[in-house]
């Protein structure tokens, strides 16, 4: 046993967004034909999960803590639907006085909320003298465990 | 009826969208290695900032006004460009992709749609899913169609961004509104003598008289006639034609001076439209070579001078065309000049599998196997790895980008950083 066994090593799954699609290799024609050749089918990708809707999704990295609460931690991918309408409760990424910030939204009838998911923040009351993009609503987050 | 849907200053646009603090402010991007303006925002032109302003002329306004610079960020605008014509794709199965940032949208059977309202639904679609502003015009045809799109854009508090040209009168206010050298297709050349012959506007272009336009210009030009007279003559064209010339150019970091320097550049060039042209599967039967000095040096010599190369068989070779690359090259160079930019254009393309043998030429299809396999290694491993004799293999082939911003949709290790900490 020498000294790199120590260390578990995990192999991640390659983060690139092609499709594979297996190589129906029938060119030899001395054997037997594969059985499974009829059942090929294209392997599973992430994207079929989390990417409805492909012309409008954008990717996101979040730093930070204040969304923990809503299972967002420091240096998770935020998979962002921009097709989606920001409806009350969801969680979104916006645009306030310059920066990008990712928070819940809570609309009432005459101002926004943005509520941070962690007892260490307080909510940023969206008023005129903001100016406040919802940029896209958050629909997945992809985190390593 | 047609739509050419447009994107709003595309490039600035793009870089707005994952840095909407730029919203509102002067933005420019620059060309490849950071020469000079190639797109600008529209505050960006009501300071003045001409189109293919040199960067370094204008480094004291771009600070002074607070201009933000971008180098091109081609990944970017590729990615963007390809969600907004998708999108596009969903409301006619009959769309050309005009450009980069434009498209022709042919609306068949849509006699009973509002079309403004399929515009507006367009427009606002493509901003709400990919932050891109766009112009849509409407009208019977696609040179109409062109003036239509100006018309939205120019006057946007007005049409909101779309407009439907429809009858006989709105056509006819378009076009005395629309000068001769505006006129979608009209080549400066010919908008000088039809100017000289008293043609203002698309109106007076319209009213010549077909025999003269056949006389003095070409079919094309009767063609287009016919178009603004609101007659479709000129089709929609869904296939992407392959490239009828390939061209590497490029200015050079610093100024080269000797033959050595300047071939080694002419060869990379000609490698890499030998790439591009393997990729389209065409073969080429000849080739420019051109140099220039730096002209912004108005004391230095000042030179320049191309030269066209015609091959013996048509070629896909890198070897062979670096080879005859270099051959011009050594007809036009000029000992004593501080060379600033040089490029390769290849020319004569026709698909490879229709090319054309020379009965005297033995062994001219000797390299396919061997670029094939370039080729295939450059796939596997990246770009540039396999170079010839006469490239310089320190020389990582690298683009001056010095404003360059995230490829925020095209590479998962430069997406946008979201900062939740933000105190209240």
């Amino acid at each position: 046993m020498n000294k790199t066994t120590e260390n578990l090593i995990f192999f991640k799954p390659a983060e690139e967004k092609t499709h594979h699609i297996p190589l129906a290799n029938t060119g030899v024609s001395a054997g037997f034909p594969s059985p499974a050749d009829d059942f090929k089918e294209l392997r599973i990708s992430i994207d079929q999960e989390v990417v409805k809707n492909e012309e409008a999704t954008f990717y996101a990295r979040v730093a930070g803590q204040s969304m923990q609460g809503a299972g967002l931690d420091d240096g998770d991918l935020l998979v962002i639907d921009r097709s989606k309408e920001p409806l009350d409760n969801a969680i979104a990424v916006c645009f306030i006085d310059g920066e990008f910030t990712v928070k819940r939204l809570k609309v009432e009838a005459e101002c926004v909320y943005l509520m941070a998911e962690n007892p260490n923040y307080s909510p940023i009351k969206v008023t005129e003298d903001n100016e406040l993009i919802i940029w896209g609503v958050v629909t997945y987050v992809v985190k390593k465990v | 009826m047609f739509a050419l849907v447009d994107c709003n200053n595309f490039y600035a646009s793009c870089e707005r969208v994952f840095q909407p603090q730029l919203e509102n402010k002067p933005v420019v991007i620059l060309s490849n290695n950071d020469g000079c303006v190639i797109a600008r925002s529209n505050e960006a032109k009501a300071l003045g900032i001409p189109m293919g302003a040199p960067a370094f002329q204008y480094k004291e306004v771009f600070a002074r006004e607070k201009i933000t610079v971008f180098s091109s960020n081609y990944p970017l605008y590729g990615d963007m460009s390809s969600r907004v014509m998708k999108i596009l794709e969903s409301y006619t199965p009959n769309i050309e992709i005009y450009s980069i940032d434009e498209a022709f949208l042919l609306f068949d059977g849509f006699d009973h749609f509002d079309l403004n309202a399929q515009g507006l639904a367009m427009k606002k679609q493509v901003q709400k899913w990919t932050g891109i502003p766009v112009s849509v015009g409407i009208a019977p045809t696609k040179a109409l169609a062109k003036i239509a799109n100006k018309i939205a854009k120019k006057y946007a508090a007005k049409t909101g961004g779309v407009y439907l040209m429809q009858t006989e009168e709105q056509r006819i206010k378009a076009l005395k509104w629309t000068k001769t050298k505006d006129i979608w297709g009209i080549g400066r050349r010919h908008a000088k003598r039809l100017e000289l012959q008293g043609v203002k506007t698309a109106y007076d272009f319209s009213n010549l008289p077909d025999t003269w336009i056949r006389k003095h210009m070409s079919v094309l030009e009767l063609r287009l006639k016919k178009d603004l007279l609101g007659i479709p003559c000129i089709e929609l064209d869904e296939t992407q034609p392959a490239k009828k010339s390939i061209a590497t150019t490029r200015s050079f970091q610093s100024s080269l001076y000797t033959f050595w320097e300047v071939e080694e550049r002419i060869a990379t060039y000609a490698v890499s439209c030998a790439e591009k042209l393997r990729q389209q599967k065409s073969s080429c039967t000849a080739l420019l070579v051109f140099v220039r000095s730096n002209p912004h040096k108005k004391d230095n010599q000042q030179y320049r001078n191309s030269c066209v190369v015609t091959l013996p068989y048509a070629t896909d070779s890198s070897i062979t065309l670096a080879k005859y690359a270099a051959f011009g090259l050594k007809n036009i160079y000029k000992d004593g000049v501080d060379y600033k930019k040089a490029g390769v254009v290849l020319m004569g393309l026709s698909p490879s599998n229709e090319k054309q043998l020379n009965l005297f030429h033995g062994d001219q299809n000797k390299h396919d196997t061997l670029m094939q396999t370039i080729d295939k290694l450059h796939l596997r491993f990246g770009p540039h790895r396999i170079k010839l004799a006469n490239q310089d293999l320190n020389k990582t082939w690298k683009m001056r980008q010095e404003h360059l911003s995230a490829r925020f949709t095209t590479e998962l290790s430069e997406v946008i950083c979201i900062n939740p900490e933000k105190k209240q």
